[in-house]
């Protein structure tokens, strides 16, 4: 069974397909300059509509992680590490992911990590991996 | 002050059997929870004006067993008021909203109801002979989090209490706590799903699902039906009971981002608006509180609305359930006395409705809490929008 990944639409293919570069992106309002994830179309914070995709550096910080034993999905054996990350530039933009290359008891909170894309399906998720200390 | 709440009372409630798998149509749970709720308010289908559900039609993956479509083919109420949906206050929400149909004159008696059906539904897909073609894909909010593995919400609060744990040295002892809790009340309650005894060490060695949360933090997925009947307060003067129950104050307010990840982690998103704006409305305070029916989805739910409640200060809640005698049926602060959705059953919210009307009305048996409780919160969801209700003897 295939691993799910997203359906790529207008609004959002900007974020899955921008790892085919190597380089994470979010969205950005041009006024105020506020991210905005998930993408929306219009600045929560000042209303602004000129809003584009901006490239940021990939470093972000765990902070909060799960280990999942449990096998909700056959293409997902466990156990794996989840983690919540928090990215460098906007600590208020999170994301739900992976740190992969590790033991899955290594990361911390507050750990270090640097993004690393994997290929699903028409998308590049932004997976993690810790920094070298 | 005048406020929407003490226009309504609850008049009567009603409950389907509950269980694992039974297999029936949950159409029919619905209906035999409200013909239940129609006798229990000596009222018959004649006398509702109003219909109310939380989610909509019933749903093949089993989170709705019913909505107004399904319940009206059968009652032929022909409502004049009636909402559903999930954009609401928390399970709760209906009541809400029920309330302030009532206060604005549009009903006199509304009939509300909450049907799952989660095992059945699950038990006939995986025997589903000519199953529904499963995109590889997913859209909307899940695609922020299922391509990564995150595909529960245990996984989702799990990640939330390894915060609470790290910051606020919170353990799962202290989680374990709120689940043999809940299991020792559920021993008195006939229509709890669980019943067993369960020991420290069970809870312990039980499989872990997402760390920290092991099988035993997780609610049970059940099959059964709730309903209630909410009427204006003049109107309450005609049903079965003298003492009808009073809502003291409702709350639902938003302040947080309707995420599981872009916001507050450091409880689970979107209780404190509904807590503190149930709050601003009553001159009562958590100390007034005779027992809590909170939302236990997880262990760490719970823990959650404790603290966002305000029994006790942020990042304490452990240490408040800690050892369990002061949320026993017995203790300072009951919790959850049917067994809340660990033991008893995940009735969506409507099992923590129901057992505090069974508890104010002094009906709950072998499981009543002493001393002639007056007031009672009552909280729904939280992750989805929250909602929290303070009820208050007749």
């Amino acid at each position: 069974m295939e691993r799910p990944y997203p359906r790529l639409t207008p609004e959002n293919a900007f974020f899955w397909t921008s790892g085919s570069d190597g380089t994470l992106r979010f969205l950005r309002c041009a006024s105020c300059g506020h991210f905005l994830h998930p993408p929306l179309p219009r600045c929560p914070i000042c209303l602004g509509s000129k809003i584009a995709s901006v490239a940021v550096s990939g470093r972000a910080k765990v902070v909060a992680r799960t280990i999942n034993h449990h096998a909700w999905h056959a293409a997902f054996p466990p156990p794996y590490l989840i983690a919540l990350v928090e990215i460098a530039e906007a600590p208020y933009v999170r994301l739900t992911t992976r740190i992969i290359n590790c033991e899955p008891d290594e990361v911390e909170i507050g750990a270090p990590v640097r993004v690393v894309f994997e290929r699903q399906g028409p998308a590049w998720l932004p997976l993690f991996e810790l920094e070298p200390k | 002050m005048d406020k929407f709440e003490s226009r309504s009372r609850i008049t009567g409630i009603g409950m389907s059997q509950v269980g694992r798998r039974l297999g029936v149509d949950p159409v029919g749970l619905a209906i035999d929870a409200c013909i239940a709720a129609l006798a229990d308010a000596g009222l018959t289908r004649r006398d509702i004006d109003g219909l109310a559900c939380h989610m909509g039609p019933v749903s093949s993956d089993g989170y709705s067993g019913a909505g107004i479509i399904d319940v009206e083919e059968v009652l032929r109420i022909h409502p004049r008021w009636f909402v559903s949906g999930h954009e609401m206050a928390g399970h709760s929400g209906p009541l809400l909203q029920a309330a302030l149909a009532i206060a604005a004159g549009l009903c006199r008696h509304v009939l509300i109801f909450r049907c799952t059906w989660e095992t059945t539904a699950l038990a006939r897909a995986r025997s589903d002979r000519d199953p529904a073609p499963q995109a590889p894909w997913v859209e909307g909010d899940h695609q922020w989090r299922l391509p990564f593995g995150a595909f529960s919400p245990a996984n989702w609060i799990a990640l939330y209490a390894d915060r609470h744990f790290n910051k606020y040295g919170t353990t799962r002892e202290q989680l374990g706590a709120i689940a043999l809790n809940a299991r020792a009340n559920a021993a008195l309650n006939a229509y709890a799903v669980y019943k067993d005894p369960l020991t420290m060490d069970d809870y312990l060695s039980a499989r872990m699902i997402s760390t920290p949360l092991g099988l035993y933090d997780c609610d049970v997925p059940c099959d059964g039906a709730v309903a209630m009947v909410l009427s204006a307060a003049d109107a309450a003067r005609d049903t079965r009971r003298p003492n009808p129950i009073r809502i003291e104050a409702m709350g639902g307010q938003t302040t947080e981002r309707w995420s599981w990840d872009q916001d507050t982690i450091d409880h689970e998103p979107l209780m404190k608006g509904a807590a503190s704006s149930m709050w601003a409305r009553t001159d009562l305070k958590p100390a007034d509180v005779a027992m809590a029916q909170i939302y236990d989805g997880f262990t760490f739910n719970c823990l959650s609305w404790i603290e966002t409640l305000g029994f006790c200060p942020t990042g304490e809640g452990g240490r408040f359930v800690e050892g369990g005698t002061r949320i026993a049926l017995d203790g300072e602060l009951p919790i959850n006395t049917h067994g809340g959705q660990l033991s008893a059953g995940r009735l969506q919210g409507y099992g923590f409705l129901h057992e505090a009307c069974v508890q104010l009305w002094g009906e709950a048996g072998d499981r009543q809490v002493p001393g002639d409780p007056q007031v009672s919160v009552v909280t729904t969801g939280g992750g989805a929008p929250g909602g929290a209700i303070l009820l208050t003897q007749g």
